[in-house]
């Protein structure tokens, strides 16, 4: 128990590294899943092919793949570096954009299921008054879509929250270097042999109250703003 | 909704506009070519050495194929586990006994809801303190079934839940007792109903055997950094690797989907064909089609 009550700051520390991730990725996915969804729906030929490339190639590639791309061949090979002067924050932001891009063909599959529950007749009726493509999508298909699948987006954010412990693969620190959620526990099992069962349960609880909360808010926003048919 | 009655047959007007986009995107595509070609052009990439090993045998023999075949040995294992796993805790939590329907639901919930390298990690270290000789590979084995045949509970719980339910009254009314109902009945069909959403489910297991990389155990990801440090050639190796992956997976969902079309035109269930999240009460634990992303499941 001292150990766990020891090492409280560094455990409440990791877990707001572990939610930074989380939070930037989702703002990140949620955008660009839904243009990957605009793509995969749109009327030219080219951005279908993109949406769709980019989906079929990434959704099949384990993440701790697309992680190690992020470090190995974005940063060292393309040179991409969000920052040059702290390597944690580099590292913090090329996994959050592996999070992100990871994230987002899966967001792209959820909106379109949801683009495919909106009744034709409200695509017809758009058109019928001389709405064009982006407008009957923003203004008519999109919204109805986000609305129908609070529920699902809920379960990939969920996901998301959960993957975050993968970006132990490249070493995602804090300023003062403690490592997110899993990167600390895995420290602490190895410190200490002994307690091992304990250590897993404080980080499972942790866990749970990031990810039951999300569970229950998108439930109760689906039966408030869901779309009922 | 075919996603064709979004828009008209384009005018004038809009033909332009396609045209525009068109170009927009063939540009995108070609920067991001460029781009990734040059780059990789001025770190030496693209040169001949780097790109030989894989046309030798060497490499194959020594690194990948033993890469590919520990990725099995974990796949193969873990699947049979986690269907198992699924079908014990996923009629556990439709048993008679309420006990029985607690326990089965506390234990389904909590491997759902933590990330599965947590519990991975966990069953690594635990072994030692146990006075077991550590082994990454049951760590990731045994991570995998219970993270997965939680999952697989859960779709297996919705298939049954999706049948109708004369089903059931019918087979109770010729007396046969609530087990033989759920085994000869109700399992039979709900299984070969979800069957497009277990193989979903196995895509995301076979991806997550990719988390073995963390732990060292010597799978596919793992060579990546062998064959790299051998002949320098670690973006070339990630490459080649990450078109294993994606050849592994995709034929595996594209299985999938084929199932779901001939189990469709086929229609010998008495249930809906298809997957968990259209069917599961309050979509909580929703599949993307053909991604089977469970409740936070391994998207």
């Amino acid at each position: 128990m001292d150990v766990i009550i020891d090492a409280w700051p560094k455990i409440l520390d990791s877990f707001l590294l572990t939610l930074k991730l989380a939070v930037y990725s989702a703002v990140g996915s949620l955008l660009l899943g839904t243009v990957l969804a605009v793509f995969r729906v749109s009327p030219v030929p080219v951005l279908r092919f993109i949406g769709a490339a980019a989906v079929n190639t990434i959704r099949n590639t384990p993440l701790t793949l697309v992680m190690f791309f992020s470090l190995f061949g974005l940063s060292y090979q393309l040179g991409i570096v969000f920052d040059d002067e702290f390597i944690y924050k580099n590292v913090f932001w090329l996994a959050v954009l592996a999070l992100t891009v990871y994230t987002s063909t899966f967001v792209c599959e959820v909106l379109r299921s949801g683009i495919n529950t909106v009744d034709v007749g409200q695509a017809e009726a758009a058109r019928a008054i001389g709405l064009t493509f982006t407008q009957n999508l923003r203004s008519v298909i999109l919204p109805q879509a986000f609305r129908a699948v609070i529920a699902p987006m809920g379960s990939v954010l969920i996901a998301l929250t959960k993957n975050t412990t993968v970006a132990v693969t490249i070493g995602v620190v804090t300023a003062e270097g403690v490592n997110e959620a899993s990167g600390q526990m895995k420290s602490m099992m190895e410190l200490n042999g002994d307690i091992v069962p304990l250590i897993f349960l404080v980080f499972a609880v942790g866990f749970m109250c990031l990810t039951l909360p999300m569970g229950l808010l998108t439930t109760w926003a689906a039966r408030k703003w869901g779309v009922v048919r | 909704m075919s996603t064709s009655v979004l828009y008209d047959a384009p005018g004038p007007r809009a033909r332009a506009v396609n045209l525009i986009a068109t170009l927009l995107g063939v540009a995108l595509l070609a920067w991001i070519a460029w781009v990734v070609y040059s780059k990789f052009d001025d770190t030496g990439q693209w040169e001949k050495e780097k790109w030989k090993p894989f046309l030798e045998a060497d490499v194959w023999n020594n690194f990948l194929l033993p890469g590919i075949a520990g990725t099995l040995r974990a796949f193969a294992l873990a699947t049979v586990l986690a269907l198992a796993f699924g079908l014990v805790f996923g009629v556990g939590r439709m048993a008679q006994s309420a006990w029985i329907r607690w326990l089965s639901g506390f234990w389904v919930e909590f491997f759902r809801s933590i990330p599965l390298l947590l519990l991975m990690f966990f069953l690594y270290y635990v072994q030692q303190p146990l006075g077991l000789e550590a082994s990454i590979y049951w760590a990731v084995v045994l991570g995998l079934m219970l993270y997965n045949g939680s999952v697989l509970a859960e779709v297996i719980r919705a298939g049954v839940n999706s049948l109708p339910r004369g089903q059931r009254e019918a087979a109770l009314a010729v007396g046969l007792t609530q087990s033989q109902v759920m085994r000869s009945i109700l399992l039979p069909q709900a299984i070969r109903a979800m069957l497009p959403a277990i193989i979903a489910q196995l895509v995301v297991l076979l991806k997550d055997t990719a988390l073995g990389y963390i732990l060292a155990y010597d799978e596919l990801l793992n060579q990546v950094n062998k064959v790299g440090q051998l002949n320098n050639n670690l973006i070339p190796t990630a490459i080649v690797v990450a078109l294993i992956y994606i050849a592994m997976n995709s034929s595996l969902s594209s299985f999938a989907t084929w199932l779901e079309k001939f189990m469709g035109r086929r229609g010998h269930t008495a249930g809906p064909v298809g997957h968990a999240d259209q069917l599961m009460p309050g979509g909580t634990a929703a599949a993307v089609p053909g991604a089977g992303v469970g409740q936070g499941g391994a998207v």
